[in-house]
């Protein structure tokens, strides 16, 4: 798959709608929303609660599908896929980065970690060592061995990008990545992502509602009833 | 091969409930396998009774006897190859609940009729040279520590002797194995001669014929020709497959079988629930970590593979551990202490237990992992 079309653009939303079904009520979060996000971009997203920020984030990560519109990533109809092609599809090309981790309690750091490589065809000492890698990437090379238990938040956010980054993906999509995280861990957390951003060129999109963290973006958009825009919302 | 540490490493989520789960299933299988055993103790002379062998006995009643005579007008009926007697001695050994079969029964004959005994020649000769010798099963002689020239007394409840006195005293000289692993080593063979020359009454009565056939195809026509050979007589016969007569004796307990088959279903019933609540909560309870891992690319199928793997998992260590207890306390012995012929659990049925467990595992988690592979990931990351 090629990262990117002959505009440098990597994900293109077009015409995307929304709508959700609960009983015999239909709840339309996007309407007709348009949204190019050219490679290496760090794009925030922000909006009030219900917005459709993370609704938006899941069809570009193509865990949800529009309702109408298309959704391209490195010039691929996502939104076309088969459920098991589109697995496979995030599985090489999406991280994702949780605001609650959702690490496996039962794993170690490292096994977490390996979580995304055992969907490739890897030998077990090749996955051992790409995830030592991404673990030193992100400073934790010295609790690999450790339960999510035994780590505190920053610490088990920051194995949640190694576990998001460990199969070099094309997007990294954070869904409040610090909004559990005190501010100092926070931080960290958005050094961290930064310096992916700067350093290797990872596309990354993250809904937040902190302004210091979307000041950390190169670009910020603002979600209001399905829409989006360059201004804040009042 | 690379998804096992992700499916033993979900097993320790809830320790103390996946512990009880697999100590449930493991009662269950040691059910299965101790009962089992028990059934092929009932089943275990009729599946190596001969198929070219019938039984003749009185019409009226196996404790009727029949007279020495019929053995020559037997043997003499087409489609006969030869025939043996027997008689039930019913003497009790220090006290009755030591319960073991005394048979009065010619020698050579009976090494003729049953070749499944196994002797050594020196001992065959042994027991053709001593008049009060016995032939013991191997089975018999553990259990009560006998040795090669004891003397072992036996106090008659039927059979009182001609001096007047009921204690018969026979000498133990010869021992025999069983050609097959189901073969009953708990009799007391006793020689006839001695038998029927000492007993106070009843001389040239005899309990039953043993009687082989040529042919085994013809083992109804040839029964039907026996007991019409003695049909209007004094003492009219039944005769019957070797199989049939002694199903006929664990039947007057009951159907063994059908009632092993009962209590197995109701107790595999009640643990299915028990592992199927289990793999529900599982599930239910890692909603989100089902999502993440297809966030993640994991398949619905290996998403479904792998709530099926927990659920094989879980059956699989109860189950191959009960079956392995249950081994171990039926290699401890028959728990009636010699009343059961045969006791042991037959490799087929482990093989079944194998099978049963497999299958639990699938019923068991079937319905959670369909639901888990129905997940919709994105509604499922809100939980």
């Amino acid at each position: 798959m090629t990262d990117k079309n002959s505009n440098g653009t990597l994900v293109k939303v077009s015409h995307v709608d929304k709508i959700f079904k609960r009983g015999s009520e239909e709840i339309h979060v996007l309407g007709g929303l348009d949204l190019d996000i050219p490679t290496g971009e760090f794009l925030a997203l922000m909006g009030p609660s219900g917005s459709g920020k993370s609704t938006l984030l899941n069809l570009i990560g193509g865990l949800d599908r529009p309702s109408e519109g298309s959704v391209e990533v490195g010039g691929k109809r996502i939104d076309k896929l088969s459920e098991r092609k589109l697995a496979s599809w995030r599985a090489r090309h999406v991280g994702l980065v949780f605001q609650f981790y959702n690490l496996m309690p039962v794993l170690s750091a490292q096994k977490n970690v390996e979580l995304p490589l055992l969907l490739t065809k890897l030998s077990k000492a090749e996955r051992k060592k790409r995830a030592a890698i991404a673990l030193d990437i992100v400073g934790l090379s010295h609790r690999s061995g450790h339960y999510p238990r035994q780590l505190s938040g920053g610490e088990q956010q920051r194995t949640g990008i190694a576990r998001a980054i460990v199969t070099d993906p094309t997007l990294l999509l954070c869904d409040e990545p610090t909004g559990d995280l005190d501010r100092k861990s926070g931080d960290e957390i958005l050094d961290l992502l930064q310096a992916l951003n700067k350093e290797q060129g990872k596309t990354i999109i993250m809904v937040t509602h902190d302004i210091h963290a979307a000041a950390r973006a190169s670009r910020t958009l603002y979600l209001n009833k399905g829409q989006l825009s360059v201004d804040p919302v009042d | 091969m690379k998804y096992f540490y992700l499916i033993f490493s979900s097993l320790k989520r809830k320790k103390i409930r996946t512990g009880l789960t697999i100590m449930s299933i493991m009662i269950a299988f040691v059910l299965f396998g101790y009962l089992t055993a028990i059934r092929q103790a009932f089943d275990a002379g009729v599946e190596v009774a001969g198929a070219d062998r019938l039984i003749v006995r009185h019409k009226v009643s196996l404790i009727q006897l029949l007279p020495e005579s019929y053995e020559a007008r037997i043997e003499r009926i087409d489609g006969v190859d030869n025939a043996t007697h027997s008689t039930w001695f019913g003497g009790i050994y220090q006290e009755p609940k030591n319960f073991f079969a005394q048979i009065p029964i010619v020698p050579e004959e009976l090494f003729d009729m049953f070749p499944e005994y196994v002797v050594s020649d020196e001992q065959k000769a042994a027991w053709l040279e001593t008049r009060s010798g016995v032939l013991v099963g191997r089975g018999l002689m553990d259990r009560f520590g006998w040795k090669l020239g004891d003397r072992i007394p036996i106090n008659a409840t039927i059979w009182g002797k001609k001096d007047g006195g009921r204690t018969w005293e026979f000498d133990l000289v010869a021992v025999y194995d069983g050609a097959e692993k189901g073969t009953d080593t708990s009799q007391f063979f006793i020689r006839y001669d001695f038998f029927d020359e000492t007993r106070a009454q009843g001389q040239g009565l005899v309990g039953w014929y043993t009687v082989r056939i040529s042919d085994p195809d013809r083992a109804a026509e040839v029964a039907a020709a026996i007991d019409a050979e003695f049909a209007n007589s004094a003492q009219e016969t039944k005769a019957e497959p070797e199989g049939a007569f002694i199903q006929g004796f664990a039947n007057q307990i009951g159907n063994i079988a059908f009632i092993i088959m009962s209590i197995m279903s109701a107790v595999f019933f009640t643990i299915l629930l028990v592992a199927g609540n289990t793999m529900a909560y599982t599930v239910r309870e890692r909603t989100n970590e089902l999502a993440v891992l297809k966030a993640i690319g994991f398949t619905d199928r290996g998403v479904l593979g792998l709530v099926l793997g927990e659920s094989l998992a879980i059956t699989f260590v109860g189950g191959v551990l009960g079956l392995g207890l249950a081994w171990l306390l039926v290699s401890m012995g028959d728990p009636t202490d010699g009343s059961f012929p045969v006791f042991y659990l037959p490799t087929y049925d482990i093989f079944v237990g194998l099978i049963l467990i497999v299958v639990m595992a699938f019923i068991a988690g079937i319905v959670p992992a369909r639901q888990a592979q129905k997940l919709q990931i994105a509604d499922a990351l809100r939980r």
